[in-house]
């Protein structure tokens, strides 16, 4: 008796976005990066398209990052010490498709970079590397809407990916990526209802869901992962269904949140039982990356470049047809 | 919850009016109102009147067509006349309706694998009439599931409705109906849909609105996928959203309502 192989017929599919604008689309991105238009569940090539794979954005910061594992340290060295440095470094040596430039120094306990300054740290990283950039503010909303409209404003036409627009404070950043052509991201709490209503509010805006991107805040490896990896299935699941307003890609931020854990930190001397720890971080980073790729993660931040090219490889082995 | 709006029809005394007068804007007003509002499907019916129905279904399909792209449920007892609209259809068409009469169904599930359309089939017979109880229905309905693999009708194309009555005079019958909408979720993998002519259980009692949006969340709750029903009754609409949310169906957000009425479910 044959064998048939079951498919499922999805109504829906996740939106396509681009993010960076070329010369001819009014920006100076030597390419741009589509994501998105997922017809199927992850990876399931023989039900549906999975036009575009997930790519990786390096995480760059505008001040050193004192307080990160020595071990992600000692991959860019020095370059750390300068945004345009470290994200060129991230691109050339590091297989960042794009770079994910948090302005951390607009914090005043960081630095109190003033929004000119900022803006000349975004111009700086523009004029060094060819991929896309996504802009970050420091967290702080007062700050981050005086920053991030200065920088849309000044870049415009880069189509920037402008982020974080939240439930709490969405408008400043929206209208900002509106007037001036970027994309935005939308983060909401690990909860998909608040992810939805979101990009609602976002859309009622006026901007098209073509230029949002979705942050549910992912947890790292063993410190909520499940939460995101569930989150991420059902959204994925209503959106082949036809739920327009969740159909939209996935960012996820890997790096900062596997980097948290204790695991990727404390020392073998420490904990014997757990083995090397620069090994065990690279590792945790790459696990908790590998796992939200089969919930449906379409842009992960990441940091380590040997995490990096790991997830790399199982990217394209998961992109490889399957014979079904 | 696939909404089929049941405005378009010719017992209506304004559409009668305009099917005679081929005065398109009735018409036309009632097909923009009723997408507006959330229906996935406009139901167009001629009624008892018009002299040359094929004709009149014909116009009724065009005028449809000229100002919004709902599909469309074609009404009629006659198929020679749901034919007539099917040709016209941009859309993959529903039919409505077929009787579990095997004459019936040899006439029109050819004729829907034909056209691509979808068909609203009655868990009823000229010799059962409406059957009062669940089992009875469920019999025919197997019946019809049987049939839609003979001729290759996809089952997700087989809309079965158990029928309705008015809760005054057929008080019994909805308890039955809802039965049989369970049961039919249970003969075949995947499933027919379901469906009902909503506004039935309502038919010359007070308070209409009341009873057709609470018969909707029950059946809802019992299988059912669609309905033939007034889709400008915003209570109405809203009970079905709630009733998707409450189910699963739809993952929540705070404007569910809002979202509803702009997604034309499905």
């Amino acid at each position: 008796m044959p064998v048939q192989i079951l498919k499922e017929r999805n109504s829906g599919k996740i939106t396509c976005v681009t993010l960076g604008a070329t010369a001819e689309q009014g920006g100076t991105r030597a390419c741009t990066i589509t994501v998105g238009g997922e017809s199927s569940l992850p990876w399931l090539h023989f039900e549906g398209e999975t036009p575009n794979k997930p790519v990786v954005a390096v995480e760059v910061l505008d001040r050193y990052p004192e307080e990160w594992n020595d071990a992600v340290k000692a991959a860019y060295g020095d370059a750390m010490k300068d945004a345009a440095t470290w994200a060129k470094a991230a691109v050339e040596c590091g297989g960042a498709d794009l770079i994910y430039l948090r302005l951390q120094s607009a914090d005043p306990e960081l630095g109190a970079s003033t929004p000119e300054q900022c803006v000349a740290t975004v111009k700086k990283v523009l004029a060094t590397v060819g991929v896309p950039v996504a802009v970050i503010g420091c967290g702080i909303d007062e700050v981050d809407n005086k920053v991030i409209p200065a920088v849309a404003e000044a870049c415009a036409g880069e189509n920037l990916l402008l982020g974080l627009a939240t439930t709490e404070n969405y408008n400043t950043i929206v209208a900002a990526a509106m007037v001036h052509k970027h994309t935005v991201i939308a983060q909401s709490p690990l909860d998909i209802n608040m992810c939805k209503q979101l990009n609602i509010l976002i859309t009622e805006m006026g901007i098209p869901a073509d230029r949002i991107i979705v942050d549910p805040s992912i947890g790292g490896l063993g410190y909520g992962l499940e939460y995101a990896y569930s989150v991420g299935e059902r959204a994925r699941i209503g959106s082949l269904q036809g739920d327009k307003m969740l159909a939209l890609p996935v960012i996820g931020t890997v790096g900062f949140e596997a980097w948290k854990a204790k695991e990727a930190n404390v020392g073998a001397d420490e904990f014997p039982g757990w083995g090397d720890q620069a090994e065990r971080g690279i590792l945790w980073e790459t696990v908790t990356a590998a796992s939200l790729l089969q919930s449906g993660l379409d842009i992960l931040v990441m940091r380590h470049p040997e995490a990096i090219a790991l997830v790399k490889k199982n990217v394209a082995d998961l992109m490889a047809p399957s014979s079904l | 919850m696939e909404i089929i709006g049941e405005r378009i029809n010719g017992m209506f005394k304004d559409i009668r009016e305009a099917i005679t007068n081929q005065d398109k804007k009735p018409v036309q007003d009632w097909a923009i109102k009723q997408t507006e509002n959330g229906a996935t499907w406009l139901d167009v019916c001629v009624g008892p009147t018009a002299g040359d129905p094929a004709a009149a279904m014909r116009w009724l399909v065009n005028t449809v067509q000229e100002v919004v792209d709902t599909p469309l449920s074609l009404d009629s007892t006659n198929y020679d006349v749901i034919e007539e609209g099917l040709k016209l259809c941009k859309r993959p068409a529903l039919i409505n309706s077929c009787h579990a009469d095997r004459y019936k169904i040899e006439r029109v599930f050819p004729m829907a694998v034909k056209y691509n359309a979808k068909v609203i089939a009655l868990a009823m017979s000229e010799e059962s009439g409406i059957p009062k109880t669940a089992d009875a229905r469920v019999a025919l309905a197997m019946e019809l599931v049987a049939a839609a693999d003979e001729f290759g009708l996809p089952l997700q194309d087989l809309y079965l409705d158990p029928l309705i009555l008015p809760v005054n005079v057929a008080q019994d019958h909805a308890i039955e109906a809802m039965e049989t909408l369970r049961q039919v979720k249970m003969l075949s993998d995947p499933p027919p849909k379901t469906t009902v002519g909503l506004s039935n259980v309502s038919q010359r009692c007070n308070n209409r609105k009341l009873l057709n949006r609470t018969m909707i969340a029950m059946l809802m709750a019992s299988g059912l996928d669609s309905a033939i029903a007034d889709a400008n009754d915003d209570d109405l609409m809203e009970t079905a959203a709630a009733a998707r949310i409450i189910m699963n169906k739809e993952i929540y957000c705070d404007s569910f309502v809002e979202l509803y009425k702009t997604n034309h479910y499905k």
